[in-house]
Order: structure tokens, then C-alpha cells, then sequence
């Protein structure tokens, strides 16, 4: 009471007083580390354990690494340089290199050829994987495929130029007759497509390859790395159209062609993949012409055409499925037919969703092109477990070479799907 | 003054056939049937021509015949005196072995994976991560060829354990892994209570089975009961008893001994021996699979809404009994249809045996017998068969399983 009375100055706060620093440990690092590594007795135990794992891996794999040999002529050459310390052999990658990537029998003067070919894809496919560049740059990407056949095959110019006229000309047909009905513009493309097709074939000489400007290269003579990536291209986008046939077959109201298209996809993704290479290796040839020889290859790209599709076609039903009913009664309600519904407004909804299906769909099968090496072909995988690996320098570089196929299959199915993800966050279309 | 108008006449125009929905659709279906018929007619055709230009016919009676080549993983009586079709038994046996074993592991790695990345320790869930990243995107060829190198390349050789100084040494001197595969013990019954194997082990299975039931008895008991009084009895050492005595009476009954693997000549023998090709397979399958399985376990979990975690901690239930109890009964419904096709798969890649010499029906009937009687068609169908066979079973399994757990609705 009497302090009041005497003190006449009242405690009056004339600024702020500035906030104190939090704690140290509520802060940065400490804080950090404090919720996420050591909240626990469990927690702590399990950080722990992950420390001492990763040392392990990191103790016994970096000298390996650090220490690696990246020139020698072979493996005994490498363990003299490397004189009794641990280390990796890295020289088979460089010395083996063109075979690793080209398989050994593709005309080393000709490496050009696939090297191009890889730099015009990744040309080709930008308009299609980022859809903000020019439109136009979609003409290149349908003249792509003509192009590389040419370059990585190599023989006469004319082959490809009939192909893509052809296709030329029943794009103009359909462009024609599909306004009015598309199943008239259709059949009226394909029968076009035979009928150029077959006319040119004919027109084409005999020994148009024999001197022709880029040399020819027979398809038993690729390999390597090349070839999965051939493989794997091709089958991608040739399975994906036949995806969405068998798709829409599977839904639709006509009998035949629904249980045809069901039988055709149970039956596909029943068996494993490999027996259906062991149908193109030595069973699909008694089902083409007797005197006709279709190559190893393109019997390999129909079966694996056939099991992407049979999967993709699964990812698209559920696309399909996810819709709301809502989109296909509008669709009717605005009086469009069936392709016209579909191409308008079904699948343009179902394929977005059905995205990160799709590419799961190409990743595995880039994954599995490797399973040529079992049908004998001198894939990535199959050049090092034949020919290297076999080879007398090169006898026993196991974890060089098994690495270097592991790493490279990695970069590129790991980067094909960061871009699905990224390709899933730029679609998303609705507003959360 | 309504006029009435006769409905229109139905007479038939051509080109009704395409622009009207009733007939429409059958015009694409009799072209589609005439399609079909034409490319089966031309690709029969072709065949029938190639098989008679190669002087060959569709017959099975090779299956008969002797196989001549030996198989040294064998779960059945076989030597190379055996016929083809034996051959092919004892591969989809192997076949069948190997899925099963890799589908269980997977499913353990999987699961410890795939709720590990959703740890809330940073450094755990990114070790997960980088798993689950590392292996899905690398082909389980490569993986299984890794494996396979490490059992035959890396493993010290039998002739490593010889000697005062040997450098490998036996682990519990039980198990010996060398390049030449794995031994582990045997059990063997020394007065078995029948006279073959086979029937030993059945009664074994007979036991466990009968525990089984037991044990679930006990359960449904401890539940009625807790309905009625609202006390939950302890039921984990009575269960314990249920499993372990009736087990251990009958291994004591038949004098369960072990068979130890010992180094004899140039060579383990006793016990049994796990080849490379097999643990290659298996191993590698399921840390492939697992990686996808790890996936989906926490698509699953993460499936089911913060609300439900929350509602059972409020309720002051412990972090593990949330997830037991509350988190992965629901999440199972998310899990188990992709669980369902993750065991296809399995099933489906135990064919790359062929790339490490694991001798499974596509190594066998697929690989040599296919090469030595070249009946290509006859063997591809029938291994494909089998394959189809296979997958409709297991996918039959477990949509029953899945039909079982799924949301009970109106």
C-alpha cells in the first residue's frame, strides 16, 4: 500500500521488449536432430543402426571405387597396377566400351549412325514429353521413326520413304473420308496403307542395298545397350495404341469383340515373359509364310509389343473405369457418336489418369528387354555374360561390368520416372 | 384433332446395316468374326505347311520318352533313365519351391520396407527410400545374376574349410556356405512312427495343424468371455503350451536327430544342400519384389486417414497396437489386391531360372527338353499352360483371401 503511495512513478513500458533467442536445443541443427533422429529410445536405436549400416557399405565400397583402374588392356594388367591393394578394374567399361553400348558385331565406322539416331529421338520425343514447345516439332516426331530406321539399319533410302508414304497417304485418306463416317476413313487409311505398300515393295530393285549410301546392317548384328533401348522405344510406343484398341474392346457392348480382347489379355499376362520370347525365337516362324524369313528382331518386338499392350490395356480400363458416369452421358447428351466421344472427351481424361500406370507399364518393360539375353540375343546384359566375361583378359570383372548395367538401367528408369511425376504434378487439373 | 400416323414401315435399306444402332453393332461383330476366322485359317494354314515342309507333327508322345539329362535340384525321385515328362514334374516343383519361398520373404521385406519408410527417423525412412528406389529400377535379371555371382564367384570353395588352417570356418558349425551352395542341417527322426519319410513329415504338418485349431479355440473362448464379463483372460501362455508341447512330444516320440553337413573327401555331405541357382533366385526375387511390395504396404497405410491414428491414440491405445489393431486391418484391404498381382509376378520371373541353371519347368521342359527332342510348339504350349494354370490358381487363392478381409458394407 505505502510502496504505491511513495513511489510515484509508475512502471510504464515504452518499447518492445525483443523477443529472447529460443532455447538452443529448439533450434536449427540440434532441433533438427532432436525430432528426427533422436525422439526415442527406439528412434535413437534405429539411427544408430542405420549409421553403422552405412558405414559398412561406405567402408567397403568407397576403396573399391576411389581406387579404381581406369587404364589397362586387361584384368591381370589391372591387378599388377593396383599391386595387391583393393580396387575396381574400370578399364573393361573403357576398353570394352563400344561393344557394351553397340554389341560386337555393328560395323565400328558406323557408330555414327546409332549416335545420331539417339540424339534425333531425344529431338523427336521433346515435343511429346514437354508439351510446351512448338507444335510444329510433332512433324519431326512422325518422320523419326522412318529416319532411324534408315540410319540404324542402314540399305537403300527407299524402303523407309515407301513406309512413309504410305502412311502419308492414308492420313490424307482418313483426313477425307473420316469427317463423314471414321470407320469408313479407317478402312479406307488401311487399305490404302496395303495397297502403296505393296505397289512400291514391288517397284523396289532387288540390289537397292547392295551399294547403297549408308551400308546395310543385318538385325543379328545389333547388341549392347543399343538394343534395349531399341527394344524397349519401339514397344513402348507401338503398344500403347494397341493398349487403348484392346481397352476400349474390353468395354465395349459387343460380345465377340469384348470376350476376343478378354481371352487376348488374361492369356497374355498369364505367362511370363519369357516363354512368349522363346514363341518368337522358335515357335512364331511356322505361323508366318513358309518361304517368307522374318527377322529374330521384329519377331521379338511383336510378342513384347503384345505383353506391353495386354498390360497397358488393364491401366487404361481402370482409367476408363475411373471416369464418372457423368462424362459419357455428356458426351451422348451432346449428340457426339462413339470415336467421336472417345477422341474428344473419354480418353483424353482416361489416359491422364491412367499416366502413372502407363509408364510403370515402360519402365518394367524397358526393365525386361533384358530378358533377351536368355533367346540369345547380345543385349547390354547378354554382351557382358557372353562375349566379355568370357573373354580371356576380361575373366572374373564381374562387379565392374554388372555395376555398370545396374547404374545404367537405374539413371534411366529412375529418370523416366521422376518425369511421370513431374508430368502427374503439371496435369493436375484440379484445384486442391 | 390428332391425326394418327402409321409407324414407319420397316423395310430394310443396306444402309442400315452401318448407320443404324440396332443392326450396327452386328455388322461389326459378323466383320470381326470373319477377322478372326480368316488370319486363324492363314496362320493354321502356314502352319500346317511349315510343320509338313519340316517333316514334323504335333504329337506328345515325347513326354515318354527317356529324358537323358540330369537334374540336381529335385524335390522327387528323378535320374536321367526318367522320362521328359517326369523332367517337367520335377520343374514345376522346382518352379512352384521357389515361388513360395520368395513370395513369403518378399512379403517380410516388404512390409519391415515399406512401414520403415514411413518411420518418422529421417535417416531410416531415406535408407528405405534409397531400397525401394535402388531395386525397382534396376531388372531382377541383373539382381539375380548378382546373387548367383556371389554364391559361385565370391564364396570360398569347399577345399577353404580343410585343414588346421583353414580360411573359411562353418557358421555355428552347423552351416557351411560355399561356392558349391549352401548345407544346413537335416532333421532326421530316428525311430520315425512310419516307415516312409513322407509320412513322417505329414504327421508333423497333422500336428501343427491341430495347434492351429487349438489355438484359435482358446482365442474365441477369451472372446466370448470378455463379452460376457468385460475381462479379457491371458491367453499367450496357454496358446505357447498349445504350440510347443504336442510339438516337442512328438519329436520326442520320433527321435528327432540332425543330419550336420561335414566336409568328406572333396566335398560337404549330409544335411541338405540349397544350391547356388536356387538361393540366387530366391533371394534376388524377393529383394526385387520386396521393393515393390514395400510400395504398396505404404500406399496402404498411408491409404488410411490421420483421423483413424489419432482416434485410437485418443482412446490411449499404444503406438504398436495402433498399427496392429487399428492401422494394417484396414490397410490390408488396400494392400492385398496389388499384394495379389506382386505374387503373380513372382511367380511369373521364377522363369529367368534359365538364366542361372535353376532347374524350374521353363529350364526343363522349356530349355532342354525343347533343345534335345526340338518339339518346340508341343513344349512352349505346355508350359504356357502351366503358367496360366498357375496364375488363374493363385489369383483364385487370394481374391477369396481378399473377399475375406474387404469392407463389410450394406
Amino acid at each position: 500500500m505505502s510502496d504505491q503511495t511513495t513511489n510515484p512513478i509508475a512502471f510504464v513500458a515504452e518499447g518492445t521488449i525483443p523477443p529472447s533467442p529460443p532455447p538452443a536445443n529448439e533450434v536449427g541443427v540440434v532441433k533438427w536432430l532432436r525430432e528426427n533422429l533422436f525422439s526415442g529410445v527406439t528412434n535413437t536405436i534405429l539411427t544408430v543402426l542405420s549409421l553403422v549400416l552405412i558405414y559398412i557399405l561406405l567402408k567397403n565400397t568407397l576403396p573399391w571405387i576411389l581406387n579404381g583402374v581406369w587404364n589397362a588392356n586387361s584384368l591381370a594388367e589391372c591387378r599388377e597396377i593396383l599391386d595387391g591393394k583393393t580396387g575396381a578394374c574400370f578399364a573393361v567399361l573403357t576398353e570394352r566400351w563400344p561393344q557394351l553400348i553397340y554389341g560386337f558385331k555393328y560395323p565400328a565406322e558406323a557408330y555414327w549412325r546409332p549416335n545420331l539416331a539417339f540424339v534425333l529421338m531425344l529431338v523427336a520425343l521433346a515435343p511429346v514429353l514437354f508439351f510446351d514447345l512448338p507444335r510444329k516439332m510433332l512433324l519431326f516426331t512422325a518422320v523419326y521413326p522412318f529416319v532411324a530406321f534408315w540410319l540404324i539399319w542402314g540399305g537403300t533410302i527407299l524402303v523407309p520413304l515407301v513406309a512413309l508414304v504410305g502412311f502419308i497417304a492414308a492420313g490424307a485418306v482418313f483426313q477425307k473420308l473420316g469427317n463423314n463416317s471414321f470407320a469408313a476413313g479407317f478402312f479406307g487409311a488401311i487399305v490404302t496403307a496395303l495397297v502403296i505398300w505393296n505397289v512400291g515393295g514391288a517397284l523396289i530393285p532387288e540390289d537397292a542395298s547392295e551399294n547403297a549410301w549408308l551400308i546395310a546392317v543385318p538385325s543379328r548384328d545389333l547388341g549392347g545397350f543399343m538394343l534395349n533401348m531399341m527394344l524397349g522405344v519401339t514397344c513402348v510406343s507401338l503398344s500403347v495404341p494397341l493398349g487403348i484398341a484392346l481397352a476400349l474392346g474390353r468395354q465395349s457392348n459387343m460380345p465377340l469383340i469384348k470376350w476376343v480382347c478378354v481371352i487376348f489379355i488374361e492369356f497374355i499376362r498369364g505367362v511370363p515373359l519369357i516363354t512368349l520370347l522363346f514363341v518368337a525365337s522358335v515357335m512364331l516362324a511356322y505361323f508366318f509364310p513358309p518361304d517368307s524369313t522374318v527377322d529374330l528382331f521384329l519377331r521379338v518386338v511383336i510378342m513384347i509389343t503384345m505383353f506391353s499392350a495386354a498390360y497397358i490395356a488393364e491401366v487404361i480400363r481402370g482409367g476408363l473405369a475411373a471416369l464418372p458416369r457423368g462424362q459419357y452421358e455428356a458426351a451422348d447428351s451432346l449428340g457426339l457418336d462413339y470415336p467421336q466421344a472417345m477422341r474428344l472427351i473419354i480418353l483424353p481424361q482416361a489416359l491422364k489418369i491412367s499416366i502413372p500406370g502407363i509408364v510403370n507399364v515402360a519402365v518394367g518393360l524397358f526393365k525386361d528387354t533384358t530378358l533377351v539375353s536368355v533367346i540369345s540375343m547380345f543385349d547390354l546384359v547378354g554382351m557382358i555374360r557372353g562375349p566379355i566375361l568370357a573373354s580371356t583378359e576380361w575373366n572374373g570383372v564381374y562387379w565392374e561390368l554388372l555395376g555398370f548395367a545396374a547404374l545404367l538401367f537405374f539413371v534411366v528408369c529412375y529418370g523416366i520416372s521422376q518425369y511421370s511425376q513431374w508430368l502427374e504434378r503439371r496435369l493436375a487439373t484440379d484445384h486442391r | 384433332m390428332s391425326t394418327m400416323t402409321d409407324p414407319p414401315k420397316a423395310d430394310f435399306r443396306l444402309s442400315m446395316l452401318i448407320n443404324d444402332t440396332r443392326y450396327r453393332s452386328l455388322t461389326f461383330q459378323v466383320i470381326a468374326a470373319i477377322v478372326i476366322a480368316l488370319s486363324i485359317w492363314y496362320l493354321g494354314n502356314n502352319l500346317i505347311q511349315n510343320l509338313r515342309a519340316a517333316g514334323l507333327n504335333i504329337s506328345y508322345s515325347f513326354l515318354g520318352d527317356p529324358s537323358g539329362y540330369d537334374i540336381n535340384q529335385r524335390l522327387v525321385e528323378y535320374d536321367s533313365q526318367s522320362s521328359h515328362g517326369r523332367a517337367a514334374v520335377v520343374g514345376i516343383l522346382n518352379t512352384l519351391l521357389v515361388a513360395f519361398l520368395a513370395c513369403i520373404t518378399a512379403t517380410v521385406f516388404g512390409v519391415i520396407a515399406g512401414v520403415l519408410r514411413l518411420s518418422n527417423n529421417w535417416l531410416v525412412s531415406k535408407l528405405m527410400a534409397v531400397y525401394v528406389e535402388i531395386f525397382r529400377n534396376i531388372p531382377v535379371l541383373i539382381w539375380i545374376i548378382i546373387i548367383f555371382t556371389i554364391m559361385t564367384a565370391v564364396l570360398p570353395g569347399p577345399r577353404a574349410f580343410r585343414g588346421d588352417n583353414a580360411t573359411s570356418s562353418m557358421l555355428f558349425d552347423a552351416f557351411a556356405f560355399t561356392n558349391r551352395g549352401v548345407y544346413i542341417p537335416r532333421p532326421v527322426f530316428a525311430n520315425g512312427l512310419f516307415g516312409a519319410t513322407i509320412l513322417n513329415w505329414l504327421m508333423v504338418i497333422v500336428v501343427l495343424i491341430g495347434s492351429w485349431f487349438a489355438s484359435r479355440e482358446i482365442e474365441k473362448r477369451a472372446t466370448l468371455k470378455q463379452e460376457a464379463t468385460g475381462e479379457r483372460p491371458k491367453t499367450f501362455l496357454v496358446k505357447l503350451a498349445v504350440w510347443l508341447v504336442p510339438f516337442a512330444l512328438l519329436m520326442l516320440i520320433m527321435g528327432l536327430t540332425w543330419d550336420i553337413p561335414a566336409l568328406k573327401g572333396f566335398n560337404f555331405s549330409g544335411g541338405i544342400k540349397v544350391g547356388g541357382p536356387l538361393i540366387a533366385l530366391w533371394f534376388a526375387l524377393s529383394i526385387y519384389t520386396g521393393a515393390f511390395i514395400a510400395e504398396n504396404v505404404r500406399a496402404g497405410i498411408q491409404a488410411i486417414s490421420k483421423g483413424q491414428t489419432e482416434a485410437a491414440a485418443a482412446l490411449g491405445l499404444r503406438p504398436g497396437r495402433i498399427m496392429n489393431l487399428v492401422v494394417l486391418p484396414q490397410a490390408l484391404r488396400v494392400i492385398i489386391p496389388p499384394l495379389i498381382s506382386q505374387y503373380l509376378n513372382i511367380t511369373k520371373n521364377s522363369s529367368l531360372a534359365i538364366a542361372v541353371g535353376y532347374a524350374d519347368i521353363t529350364a526343363t521342359l522349356g530349355g532342354i527338353t525343347l533343345n534335345q527332342t526340338g518339339r518346340a510348339i508341343e513344349c512352349v504350349l505346355l508350359l504356357m499352360l502351366f503358367y496360366l494354370t498357375a496364375s488363374l490358381l493363385i489369383s483364385m487363392g487370394m481374391n477369396i483371401y481378399n473377399a475375406s478381409v474387404k469392407l463389410k458394407e450394406r
